[in-house]
């Protein structure tokens, strides 16, 4: 099912009612010692949405990635997801990650296994699958994203934008309701960002609900359905792409994305 | 130019002929000065006929090697436990989180009291203290408590090698497996474990050897080994070759293990794994 959002990220507006609420940060703040980097974070997205975070490096985006897969404690705020508020004391940590999947900036995937066992670890332990149906379930999968003839070989002897589309397909395997992705073309050479992005519209178009921190702009107005800019742990504005790239309302908005354009990234 | 393998060069390089006929030329100077300074001491024949004698060497040597199977015995029990123990001892350790405090300063408390302390003592206080308490059968075979101590007293070295092992590995490794929903536990059997113990692999082997010559240690609490066994012939034969003949049999089962940590080394196992992708 597609969601088919319009650009104007209007979800609510497509004739079906109101979209169950996929993600909810209220007042997020995060602080590492002295250094606050996420300074009262608010955002609600719904099911099936892509919104995408950009803003310069150090302005939070990956921290607030690691901290809704509470890969970071939070110092204040709630974070809940599908309903379910997951910063609750005496919520089963395991358990909430199973359902938020994330992809980083460095693929992270385990060098010592093969790509099928890289996609079928957390099927096999978290979920219990037995070994045959979480390789078949695995299967389809890097079949799906044209990885089918590297099953057996290991990471490091795939290119990047390889790794990476394991790394997604690792995620996938899990079936989460939301996937977070970490800037993930910012370690791949130039000419295989494309592939990795190629993936990425293609979950989109099935209706996965992604919060994408990205450098690419103009992977960010094609794919969202909203863009939020991040500067110095808030996010400063938020809206449709064509609003937030064309006509930021906010002077550090349109400073950032001056610097992009300069740097001819957009 | 053809493409040749670099490691490989055809025909003989000159330059490195001659300085292999240097090498050879100078083993030949200063071994034989050595020997010829040793052979022309004064004392040379009678050190000859008590450390060197031929004849004695070939009529105890088969007792000794019956001996060494005691050595055996004990070292390749005791690695096998230590392995296990050391594993065990470096996880606990590993475990992250208030409620685990308790056994981490157990481990921790362990691996410093069983660094600190020499083997030999471990051995001659649980050789001698744990029958002494008259809980157990006071026949208990000596080797058993040898086995203990060695296994004690290595499993600490041994799990320190384990906790470097897994904290090379870099955190973002757990943290992908994490963020699968894998335990810390599970995390660490499945994902950070298996890279750690691929480095560690040489380290642990040196371990080992060490742990192999300490097996003469467990003669002290009255196991006929083959340290024991070349005290007893030495004394019957009034000939000290015996114990120039244990020290080559550790000679012989020790260097090749020394060659196979080098050679391991040098194949990758110890040193980083490239963290797939991240650094290249």
């Amino acid at each position: 099912m597609s969601a088919e959002a319009s650009p104007g990220g209007d979800a609510a507006a497509n004739g079906r009612g109101a979209p169950a609420e996929a993600l909810r940060i209220e007042g997020l703040h995060k602080s590492f010692g002295q250094l606050e980097v996420l300074r009262g974070i608010d955002l609600v997205m719904a099911e099936h949405e892509v919104v995408c975070l950009i803003g310069a490096s150090g302005s939070g985006k990956s921290t607030l990635l690691r901290c809704v897969n509470l890969l970071e404690p939070i110092d204040a705020g709630r974070i809940v997801v599908g309903g379910t508020e997951i910063t609750a004391p005496g919520v089963h940590v395991d358990r909430v990650r199973q359902r938020i999947g994330i992809v980083f900036q460095a693929f992270n995937l385990f060098p010592h296994l093969s790509v099928i066992d890289n996609v079928t670890l957390a099927p096999r332990r978290v979920r219990k699958l037995p070994r045959a149906e979480a390789e078949s379930e695995a299967a389809e999968l890097l079949e799906r994203f044209g990885l089918a003839d590297k099953r057996r070989e290991v990471p490091d002897r795939l290119s990047g934008g390889q790794q990476q589309r394991v790394a997604i397909v690792r995620a996938l395997a899990m079936r989460p309701d939301i996937l977070l992705l970490d800037e993930v073309t910012s370690a791949l050479d130039p000419e295989l960002v494309s592939e990795v992005l190629d993936v990425i519209r293609e979950l989109a178009a099935g209706g996965m609900t992604m919060l994408i921190a990205t450098h690419e702009m103009g992977f960010a107005r094609d794919i969202a359905d909203r863009i939020g800019f991040l500067d110095e742990g808030r996010i400063l504005e938020m809206g449709p792409p064509s609003g937030i790239l064309s006509d930021p309302h906010e002077p550090r908005t349109r400073q950032f994305l001056q610097r992009v354009l300069d740097a001819g990234r957009l | 130019m053809t493409v040749q393998h670099p490691a490989r060069r055809r025909g003989p390089d000159p330059r490195a002929v001659r300085s292999s006929l240097l090498a050879l030329a100078s083993c030949v100077v200063v071994f034989g000065a050595l020997i010829w300074i040793v052979v022309n001491a004064p004392g040379w024949p009678a050190v000859q006929t008590s450390f060197l004698n031929g004849q004695v060497f070939w009529d105890t040597l088969p007792g000794l090697l019956d001996a060494f199977i005691i050595n055996i015995q004990l070292f390749v029990t005791a690695e096998v436990l230590v392995l296990v123990l050391g594993l065990v001892l470096a996880t606990m350790r590993s475990l992250h989180g208030p409620v685990f405090l308790p056994i981490r300063v157990l481990s921790n408390a362990y691996t410093d009291l069983f660094r600190a302390v020499p083997g030999v003592l471990v051995i001659f206080i649980l050789g001698f203290g744990i029958p002494g308490l008259g809980l157990i059968d006071p026949k208990t075979d000596q080797r058993l408590f040898g086995i203990i101590a060695l296994t004690l007293v290595y499993a600490a070295y041994v799990s320190e090698v384990y906790r470097a092992g897994i904290e090379s590995i870099h955190p973002s490794q757990d943290a992908a497996a994490r963020s699968l929903g894998l335990s810390r536990m599970q995390s660490l059997r499945h994902v950070v474990i298996p890279q750690a113990v691929r480095r560690v692999i040489p380290p642990l082997l040196n371990d080992f050897i060490g742990l192999q010559k300490d097996t003469v240690l467990v003669s002290f609490i009255g196991v006929v080994e083959i340290f024991r066994y070349s005290q007893i012939v030495s004394a019957a034969t009034y000939n000290f070759t015996p114990y120039v003949a244990v020290g080559l049999v550790f000679v012989v089962i020790t260097v090749p293990l020394i060659h196979l940590v080098d050679w391991l080394a040098k194949r990758g196992f110890g040193s980083a794994v490239t963290a797939s992708g991240a650094v290249r």
